[in-house]
């Protein structure tokens, strides 16, 4: 009978974007099962709900994370706005859709990176982030903050872009796409690469299904889930292809990812030609009183915001369910008969952006 | 943009197990399991999607109730069920990986179980 | 079998210049929607004290009789709500950051505003 040993991985590690523990349970050097452990970035952002006005608590839910900042200040309008039966100007729906979708776009150049340092590849990392750059430097100019945007708010959004800015975006777009392709390539061809990534961290189609994987973590398996699909905001009236592969390791997972940044473009692109003029907010006034689930697409899957309204200024209830919460029984399903060396690489693969978990 | 929730409101113990089943038959995937403390009462939510059609349900107790665990349909409810024990200090029986409490260690045993303090009104505490 | 796939980006960026700026000896970049600091026009602030009611992280205080605006600056997020808020527009947001201090202090500002004299017939007043 052979022994078996527990070998802690993390909360410090280098590979590790945010701190998250594993005990990781070996037989030789072969990972037999993990238990997963959180709770080191609990900041109880959804009892501050309670002691923060409604109209404040956007800024709150915007810093609940550093990548993806920008879908959650927007599903929290989004689902304020159900309540109270506001409906906000279609300029200012496009202009969300504009902002969520370069958000995207550094979100998965960012992890591109972290991915390519997980396996040793550093140049590459430097390359995905200096293309990220320029993606910041747009968000910079159009609403003032590199990582945390501040343009959502009740009604609408605060800052708009001028249709002269809006021109420079799109000529800018080509030359960013060009880049984006280089590194593609080298991601998705490169048999250095492939060789780390194939077969390793695998995940069947019905795993993900049943476990409740959501995310390039499913599409990556085969499932087709997209949020974008049942049009909210204006994602109604743009139209792309549902990215999946079918492998289901942590190849097809990084492929999502990687030709997900061309529907990204796609989308700026549409909605850039397709932007109407007018105002860019409503006047709100009164309280929420009622309750609703607004679900949106952040970068690493389908978030969830439960809101819960008893038409005073403050909220009762505010529920954030974030992709990376339900990511994690899929990833002990993974981890579950792979070596000790490929942890890291599979770790990474599906995202975890840990400060969004754990609020 | 609107998703329409449907709500149903069955008893816990015996109807809970009984309307998950019939979801897990129905090939849905469980989305969220959430709680609130209203009152002095806590509601609890179990969320279910298949094919972007969001289906609710929701059971209401008080906090000495113990709640069956639907990890046995659902293998990655553990997470959630953990959780809302640690969270608010709901029990509930037979989850598949139980941490004791200890996936969140907070300084304050269930703080979300304590009700709020007076709203801030703007004055430096 | 394909190998080197990188080749052809790593002597572009062998060849090119940087991409990092020499950041203390060059000023860093800023646009002019930048978020750096919050700045306040003593002269125009009547007191009213709704930059501290809208603040989110609670960097604001006003003290009406001794006519003080204090702001702690390690507390504040730089959102631009209270720049958004202010019914005078005496806030304004500069974009450079505010400098690094090695204990926390609250920077206090002292309202140099004069309300001005009620206007003594009416058919004489003008705003």
């Amino acid at each position: 009978m052979t022994k078996q040993i527990i070998v802690p991985f993390g909360p410090q590690h280098p590979v590790l974007p945010e701190p998250i523990h594993l005990d990781l349970v070996l037989e030789d050097e072969r990972v037999v099962d993990a238990i997963p452990s959180i709770g080191y970035i609990h900041r109880g952002f959804e009892k501050l709900v309670e002691k923060r006005e409604y109209t404040e608590y956007v800024y709150i839910a915007e810093r609940t994370c550093g990548i993806c900042s920008f879908v959650h200040g927007a599903t929290f309008c989004q689902g304020i706005e159900q309540i109270m039966n506001i409906d906000i100007p279609e300029r200012a729906q496009f202009l969300r859709v504009i902002w969520s979708e370069y958000s995207r776009l550094h979100s998965h150049l960012l992890w591109l990176g972290l991915f390519a340092d997980s396996f040793g590849f550093e140049n590459l990392f430097m390359n995905a982030w200096r293309i990220r750059e320029r993606i910041l430097d747009v968000m910079e100019q159009t609403t003032g903050g590199r990582v945390i945007q501040g343009s959502c708010k009740i009604g609408g959004v605060r800052k708009d872009i001028s249709n002269e800015k809006l021109d420079e975006m799109r000529r800018d777009l080509d030359s960013i796409e060009s880049e984006i392709k280089d590194l593609t390539s080298v991601f998705l061809q490169d048999d250095s690469i492939k060789h780390r990534l194939r077969n390793v961290g695998k995940l069947s189609k019905e795993d993900a299904y049943h476990l409740g994987a959501v995310g390039p973590t499913a599409r990556g398996s085969g499932v087709a889930i997209d949020l974008r699909k049942t049009g909210y905001g204006a994602y109604g009236k743009l139209n792309f292809q549902l990215v999946t592969d079918s492998c289901g390791d942590c190849y097809g997972r990084c492929a999502v990812r990687a030709k997900e940044l061309f529907t990204s473009i796609d989308f700026i692109r549409q909605s850039i030609q397709k932007i109407p003029d007018g105002p860019i907010d409503v006047k709100v006034t009164g309280a929420p009183n009622g309750e609703f689930f607004a679900r949106a697409e952040q970068p690493r899957g389908e978030l969830v915001h439960y809101l819960k309204g008893n038409g005073t200024k403050f909220l009762v209830r505010s529920r954030i369910r974030t992709p990376t919460l339900t990511n994690i029984p899929p990833l002990v399903r993974m981890l579950q008969g792979c070596e000790l060396a490929d942890v890291p690489v599979i770790v990474l693969s599906i995202d975890p952006c840990i400060s969004c978990t754990e609020r | 943009m609107t998703l329409e929730i449907e709500e149903t409101v069955p008893v816990e113990v015996g109807h809970l197990i009984g309307k998950v089943e019939e979801f897990r038959d129905g090939s849905y995937r469980l989305v969220q399991i959430n709680c609130s403390k209203i009152g002095d009462v806590y509601e609890i939510n179990y969320s279910f999607d298949k094919d972007y059609v969001f289906r609710n349900l929701r059971i209401t107790v008080t906090a000495d109730t113990e709640i069956p665990s639907i990890s046995g349909m659902y293998w990655g409810a553990f997470i959630y069920e953990n959780e809302m024990h640690d969270l608010f200090g709901i029990r509930v029986k037979g989850m598949n990986i139980d941490f004791k409490g200890h996936l969140f260690t907070t300084a304050v045993k269930f703080p979300f179980s304590i009700a709020p303090s007076t709203p801030f009104k703007g004055e430096k505490p | 079998m394909a190998f080197f796939e990188n080749t052809k980006t790593a002597i572009r960026t062998l060849l090119s210049r940087p991409a990092t700026i020499l950041y203390p000896v060059q000023p860093a970049k800023k646009t002019p929607l930048s978020r750096g600091h919050v700045t306040i026009d003593e002269s125009r602030c009547i007191s009213c004290g709704i930059c501290q009611r809208k603040c989110p992280s609670q960097a604001i205080s006003i003290n009406k009789e001794a006519k003080i605006w204090q702001i702690d600056r390690l507390r504040c997020v730089v959102c631009n709500s209270c720049v958004d808020s202010c019914p005078v527009k005496c806030l304004f947001m500069d974009t450079q950051y505010s400098s690094p201090v090695t204990a926390r202090s609250i920077e206090i500002i002292n309202i140099t505003y004069v309300k001005p004299p009620k206007p003594e017939n009416k058919d004489e007043a003008a705003v």
